[in-house]
């Protein structure tokens, strides 16, 4: 199936990320972001007059202070006054809005940023909050105990099982040990993971996502500079070919929590399907919902997924997102792909889902 | 089924707290523990020159990591002001009260602090002032060691002086 309307080449000119960590306690998230913003400027030799559009993704409840995502401007210097903007959500959507102002024409260079520290508060209390304010928060549900029904009603229908989970988790950490950006990297057998107690049944430790603390930037070039750019360091452009974002009801009642017609709507509208898929980075925080995402991807068995250790090797929130762009980026740009696709996700159960397909020259 | 009668509910108290720990960073935490010892530690960007206090380890406009440290003196102008009149919950001065925006000698941005030891109908912008610290030894690496600040009786500072930090 093809994208359903043409769309303006756009590449991933830079990507940068912070080393993944359980916890950054000597920065502040503009010491944090400022040699981030560096290195993804520095890749390709420019600076922040070269582009023309910042976006960033964070939340002020991660770190309990207001505004925090006008002060994350202090590691950027906006000055002279520039086109800036802000998401609530992961950094994959900050992006999927600076791609928005690309497909206009009117610019053509971005700079999108992340920055997400769960450390600061409790993630449980914290995640609760994006809840249905009537029936579901006042409950207080944790994430994972959420992620444990989705996991359960998926052994209930026959389409997982605990070793399923527990493969998932082994190839992801197994994986991340390539990946020197990883915060959980470590060679153990799914067998060996299946004597791990229960967390909340049917999930047991291995199944849940580490917390993280994490920022990462991306740079996006349209037209001329996006060759220029790319060929600065002998590289060609990693363009993105498709790319879509949908959500499903706030309901969690209301859903079939076994799978994922976000995703295959947002997969299909980015066109996943017009070709192979060498490598898929999927944010898929609980090893679970992996099984969810990969099928709604429509993914076969040919597919790498999550060569970077994925979210369950670092899973900072509201950056984990635009992680998965940047690696599947970085993927194509270092020749281990022609093809690949970085799924994104925000909210309870995988509530929303984005999906970028992103395609290097031959 | 039988129904019983309720009245409709019409509000929900869905009580919420959420506790965080605070990391300063490594410029701020350089400004706080300087409070500790009185004084005022800020930092300089080494492209424009300008020295913020305190400094979140950037310089705004430029985007540059501010790795030069500057000790700023005790004293400063009064920018702009305001009079406050209105009570509200925790407050833990006596009304009425002068808060100030204070650009201290040497710095390139202002801070809010309390004004005291000056009639309220007296405060005026470029007014000089000094701060006030508390006793050695209830100096912490917080901004309650600075007690207030005050009139130091030099003459006011000229406007063109500090026009461009309003």
């Amino acid at each position: 199936m093809s994208p359903a309307r043409t769309i303006r080449p756009v590449s991933v000119a830079s990507f940068a990320q912070a080393r993944n960590v359980r916890r950054d306690d000597e920065h502040n998230e503009v010491e944090m972001l400022m040699p981030v913003v560096a290195e993804v400027f520095g890749n390709i030799s420019i600076t922040k007059d070269d582009v023309d559009f910042i976006c960033s993704g964070s939340t002020d409840y991660l770190i309990g202070g207001p505004f925090s995502f006008v002060m994350a401007l202090d590691a950027v210097g906006v000055w002279p006054p520039r086109s800036e903007s802000h998401v609530e959500m992961d950094g994959a959507w900050a992006l999927y809005e600076a791609w928005t102002l690309l497909q206009e024409g009117e610019i053509d260079a971005a700079l999108v940023y992340a920055f997400g520290r769960s450390s600061l508060g409790d993630l449980n209390e914290i995640l609760a909050l994006q809840l249905d304010p009537y029936y579901e928060a006042p409950l207080w549900p944790d994430p994972t105990s959420l992620a444990a029904l989705q996991a359960q009603a998926l052994i209930d229908a026959g389409k997982a099982t605990e070793a399923d989970f527990a493969a998932i988790a082994s190839r992801s950490r197994k994986s991340a040990l390539e990946n020197p950006n990883a915060q959980v990297a470590i060679d153990i057998a799914p067998e060996v993971l299946l004597e791990d107690p229960y967390v909340v049944t049917p999930l047991r430790r291995h199944a849940l996502p580490p917390i993280t603390d994490a920022v990462a930037a991306v740079v996006l070039a349209a037209g001329d500079k996006a060759i220029e750019w790319a060929g600065r360091r002998g590289r060609k452009p990693v363009w993105i070919t498709g790319m879509d974002h949908r959500m499903e009801t706030h309901s969690l009642g209301a859903r079939d929590l076994t799978v994922s017609p976000s995703t295959a709507k947002a997969a299909e509208m980015a066109g996943v399907g017009g070709g192979p898929v060498d490598v898929a980075e999927i944010h898929a925080p609980f090893a679970s919902q992996e099984v969810i995402v990969a099928e709604a991807l429509g993914l076969g068995g040919d597919t790498t997924i999550n060569p970077s250790g994925g979210p369950l090797a670092a899973n900072g929130v509201m950056s984990a997102g635009l992680i998965r762009i940047g690696e599947a980026a970085e993927a194509i740009a270092t020749g281990r792909a022609r093809r690949a696709v970085a799924h994104a996700t925000s909210g309870p159960c995988l509530q929303q889902n984005l999906v970028c397909v992103l395609e290097g020259e031959a | 089924m039988t129904e019983t009668a309720h009245e409709p509910v019409t509000t929900l108290a869905t009580p919420i707290r959420l506790d965080f720990d605070f990391t300063p960073g490594v410029a701020q935490s350089r400004f706080l523990k300087g409070l500790a010892k009185a004084t005022f530690m800020g930092q300089r960007c080494s492209v424009c020159g300008k020295v913020y206090v305190p400094s979140r380890g950037s310089c705004p406009t430029d985007g540059v990591p501010t790795t030069d440290d500057v000790e700023l003196p005790n004293t400063g102008v009064v920018t702009t002001y305001c009079v406050v009149n209105v009570p509200f919950a925790g407050q833990s001065i006596e009304i009425p009260y002068i808060c100030a925006q204070i650009l201290l000698d040497g710095a390139n941005i202002s801070f809010m602090g309390l004004l005291q030891e000056i009639p309220t109908d007296q405060i005026r912008m470029g007014m000089r002032v000094e701060a006030v610290w508390v006793d050695e030894a209830e100096l912490t690496p917080s901004l309650s060691s600075v007690r207030y600040f005050r009139p130091t009786g030099e003459p006011d500072a000229e406007y063109d002086t500090y026009k461009e930090y309003l």
